[in-house]
């Protein structure tokens, strides 16, 4: 992967960029770890009749144990505990819903063996997002901090981890930069 | 927020213009984390909110500098919604009483 360009004018704008296989592997098996523990999540969704009959579907109130999970579906406020019981049953749902959705577009666009990823803008935004989640999920595995040197100790267990953060983080950078430079039509 | 990566170039206006009014008695505040890339959190505040670059990159380094900042504000409902778009995108978001 070295970034992504954008190519062709007006209807034809598109984000490429290239993977090789251990690159895509290695984004592949982040992408099914952050999505393990999304469904692991909404399964956790109270079983409720209603839900069934009305369609609208309720999450849990509490915040996730886990503190990877936890981050990707933070509190709506810290005002009021009750009020934030009942945003996270309201919108909880969706939200993991929404998260599965780009997860699942970019295992759909990423050739398994690595190759060109091809990306209309809006394709590009759910890979933005996506690429977000996953970063979430790893930093806060690492505990990453914002006055972290860019090089580990090699005797910190995280240390080979952080050159796969590095990566990612480097990978979304790019893409956020070839996605703005994207002209839309007003 | 991480930044090693993306600097930001341009100029920006030293009178930082806030998302919000004060007499909207709710407020979306964006938080500071160590994950969130610079150019990421601009561009999604440029896309949510539809917020000319300038006025975006200024409230990302208010959260980046001052640890948060206020990004929008209106009835419960509008900044409610407005924070789960946040949380789709990522982004370490509440909302509170203005």
């Amino acid at each position: 992967m070295k970034g992504w360009k954008k190519t062709g004018r007006g209807d034809r704008q598109m984000i490429v960029g290239d993977f090789d296989p251990q690159e895509a592997a290695v984004l592949r098996g982040l992408l099914r770890e952050v999505r393990q523990m999304l469904e692991g999540r909404a399964a956790e969704a109270p079983d409720d009749e209603l839900a069934e009959i009305t369609g609208i579907r309720l999450g849990p109130t509490k915040r996730p144990a886990d503190r990877i999970v936890a981050r990707l579906l933070p509190d709506f406020t810290f005002e009021d505990p009750d009020l934030a019981a009942g945003l996270r049953s309201l919108h909880e749902p969706q939200l993991i819903a929404a998260k599965l959705e780009v997860n699942q577009h970019m295992l759909d666009t990423l050739p398994p063996d690595g190759g060109r990823v091809e990306l209309r803008p809006e394709a590009a935004d759910e890979w933005l997002t996506g690429l977000n989640d996953i970063r979430l999920a790893l930093g806060t595995a690492l505990d990453v901090s914002e006055d972290m040197p860019d090089e580990l100790p090699p005797d910190d267990p995280r240390a080979e981890h952080m050159g796969v953060y590095q990566w990612l983080t480097f990978v979304q950078d790019s893409l956020v930069h070839a996605r703005m430079a994207v002209r839309e039509k007003r | 927020m991480a930044g090693p990566l993306s600097a930001p170039t341009k100029e920006v206006d030293p009178v930082v213009e806030d998302g919000t009014n004060p007499d909207l008695p709710w407020q979306a505040i964006v938080w500071n984390d160590p994950v969130n890339l610079m150019s990421y959190v601009t561009y999604v505040l440029q896309k949510i909110f539809g917020y000319p670059e300038p006025k975006a990159t200024a409230l990302m380094l208010d959260v980046h500098h001052k640890g948060k900042a206020a990004v929008a504000s209106g009835d419960k409902d509008k900044i409610e919604a407005d924070v789960a778009k946040l949380h789709a995108a990522g982004l370490w978001a509440t909302m509170q009483r203005a």
